[in-house]
């Protein structure tokens, strides 16, 4: 056999290095960074009780959501700017039937998912066959659903909010899974022993972890098996990297890009189900800018806007400095307003961090 | 000489009014290097896209293991194990050297009812079967992007011949390379045909494909201008014709004459 081609410019590199060009990176560090940050301004206001802990988790669990299954699509090169909306229309879809048909919620929320999947089919089959950019595509799918939403609402309702969904959902089976918290006996446990403060009353301050966090956490854990232990995952990767070359070998780059249009259809579902049941009512203008938030928590985690390259793990982390921003600011005291500026000047400064990072991971090591 | 593994026989391809291949016959056999030489626009093109199962020929036929043979589409030539790599070698920058190797076709590894990729495996195949080829790759998890654009070539090469490849074609191999990174992928290609692979080779190069060519056909307009054993033909000889010898003389004469001209 040849002798071994050894590049003499080639330096052995440590795992550190390896490690710094990982994408979740950036936000990892953001994400210390913010927590340092409020630590200081925010120490002793009650942010980091478990109170306030809960409360700026349940914001990241909503956000982290959506940010799981479009940080995959957005790998695949592709943008879906119609969840915002489609949170909006799945929560009609669960609250029209159920309070003005007379269906049970199980069959609503069936319904819902049905129908959202069937759109997310409906988006992807347009982008692949049509070849349109899908932003233009989806840029239309979000304004014809929200107008859907609110023809259909107005039509049937004669409102803009549909209420009384409480009532109707409080025997429900499927009701404790989208509504309602979990691991109420841990948290009194840990009460007990002093790591969870109680109220005046002797009761623990929380009375259980929200159910939406837990359905964050899996479906991050799922979408990061998804993407680095699985084929499909793969060709997520192939099919936003390079997708003519993963098209010449057999992979089913079309397929792979309208299941992943389903599957953010379907967490803006899974998003306004979680809505619904926990305010009692839905709403035509719920979701709004839902879309770009996700985008803004996929860019933080280090996804790249142009595919091929990101993490859902990364997302995760975006969401989680969302949540605490949104509520830090709010327990600093600072007016709420300066918000927005915050999170979309942490986004350009994200963005940059992780071009950065990527040249770094794409040198030659 | 051995039973060639792939054979056109009289192959003709129209595009409309355009003659693209007229009577062309080519052929190779296990264990042979077979050099396709012409200029832009000669019809390699056309001629590797009907080998490989892109077009279907208008006349004549092709036969794989003496049996003609119609392919259906790109994929069941590959089946029948002829792999053409492109020029643009169907890889991905941003992923790494192992899932390249693998992408279409993952290992899977099964865990209770959840079979997921076996990244372990990749690795380790992917990193042996380029040091069996000479590539010593620093890492097999590396992005591809990191990778010189030889060995891009090697790993493209040494993919289709782990998968079965019995025919290699492959289009323009160095022509995008320096020297040192041509002879890499050079030195890979006697190496399938020590392998007992046939080689296509297509090229405008004749330093090239002299180097490792044991027959060159060179192609015309459209049509084969003849089919030489390298004992025939020497290294000037195939240039001439392949350049178009008479076409650089009468150049050159030209030129002189205006520079002579402008001087008057």
């Amino acid at each position: 056999m040849a002798a071994e081609i050894r590049d003499e410019r080639i330096r052995s590199v440590s795992r550190l290095s390896r490690l710094l060009s990982r994408p979740e990176l950036g936000a990892a560090a953001g994400t210390v960074l913010v927590f340092v940050f409020f630590a200081i301004t925010a120490g002793n206001t009650g942010l980091f009780s478990a109170k306030g802990i809960i409360n700026f988790l349940e914001v990241s669990a909503q956000l982290g959501i959506l940010a799981a299954p479009v940080a995959l699509l957005m790998i695949a090169g592709e943008f879906d700017l119609s969840v915002g909306s489609m949170i909006g229309f799945a929560g009609i879809l669960i609250a029209i039937p159920s309070v003005f048909w007379g269906w049970p919620i199980w069959l609503s929320l069936l319904f819902s998912f049905a129908v959202c999947g069937g759109i997310g089919a409906l988006n992807g089959l347009a982008v692949v066959r049509t070849g349109l950019p899908s932003f233009i595509v989806t840029l239309g799918s979000l304004f014809m659903l929200r107008g859907l939403t609110l023809g259909l609402t107005r039509g049937i309702s004669g409102r803009t909010q549909v209420s009384g969904v409480h009532e109707l959902a409080l025997n429900d089976p499927l009701n404790s899974l989208f509504s309602g918290q979990v691991f109420s006996g841990l948290i009194a446990w840990l009460s007990d022993i002093g790591l969870v403060g109680k109220r005046a009353d002797g009761l623990p301050s929380i009375s259980g972890i929200p159910v939406s966090i837990v359905w964050w956490i899996v479906l991050t854990l799922i979408c990061t098996w998804l993407l680095t232990r699985s084929r499909f995952g793969n060709w997520i990767f192939a099919a936003g990297g390079e997708a003519n070359a993963a098209r010449n070998l057999g992979v089913p780059v079309a397929r792979t890009k309208i299941t992943l249009f389903v599957m953010t259809a379907m967490a803006a579902a899974l998003f306004a189900a979680i809505q619904v049941l926990v305010t009692g009512s839905a709403d035509t203008l719920r979701g709004t800018q839902k879309e770009f938030e996700a985008i803004i928590a996929v860019v933080i985690g280090g996804t790249l806007l142009t595919g091929g390259y990101g993490s859902a793990v990364g997302a995760m982390f975006g969401a989680l400095i969302f949540g605490v921003v949104q509520m830090g600011i709010f327990y600093t005291g600072i007016d709420t307003d300066w918000f927005k500026l915050f999170m979309g000047a942490m986004m350009v400064i994200a963005v940059l961090f992780n071009s950065y990072v990527r040249n770094r991971a794409m040198r030659s090591r | 000489m051995a039973e060639p593994y792939v054979e056109l026989k009289s192959v003709s391809k129209y595009f409309g009014s355009v003659v693209a291949l007229k009577d062309v016959s080519f052929d190779v056999c296990p264990g042979e290097v077979h050099c396709l030489l012409g200029d832009n626009g000669a019809g390699k093109s056309t001629l590797i896209k009907t080998l490989s199962g892109v077009y279907a020929p208008d006349e004549g036929e092709i036969r794989v293991q003496g049996k003609p043979t119609r392919f259906a589409s790109p994929a069941d030539t590959r089946n029948s194990g002829i792999a053409t790599v492109y020029q643009d070698l169907a890889l991905v920058p941003l992923m790494s050297v192992a899932r390249n190797f693998f992408l279409g076709r993952e290992p899977m590894r099964k865990f209770g009812p959840i079979s997921q990729f076996d990244a372990e495996f990749a690795n380790r195949t992917a990193y042996d079967e380029l040091s069996a080829m000479g590539i010593q790759l620093r890492d097999p998890e590396q992005p591809v992007g990191t990778l010189s654009g030889g060995e891009r070539q090697c790993l493209a090469i040494a993919r289709a011949v782990y998968f079965g490849a019995k025919v290699l074609i492959l289009d323009e191999p160095t022509s995008a390379l320096g020297v040192h990174q041509a002879s890499v992928v050079l030195k890979l290609i006697v190496q399938s045909k020590a392998r007992g692979i046939g080689v296509i080779f297509i090229s405008h190069n004749v330093h090239h494909a002299y180097v490792v060519g044991d027959r060159f056909t060179l192609l015309k307009r459209g049509r084969c201008t003849g089919t030489y054993a390298k004992s025939e033909i020497d290294r000037d000889q195939l240039l001439n014709l392949m350049a178009g010898g008479k076409e650089l003389v009468d150049l050159e004469q030209e030129l002189n004459r205006a520079v002579k001209g402008s001087h008057a």
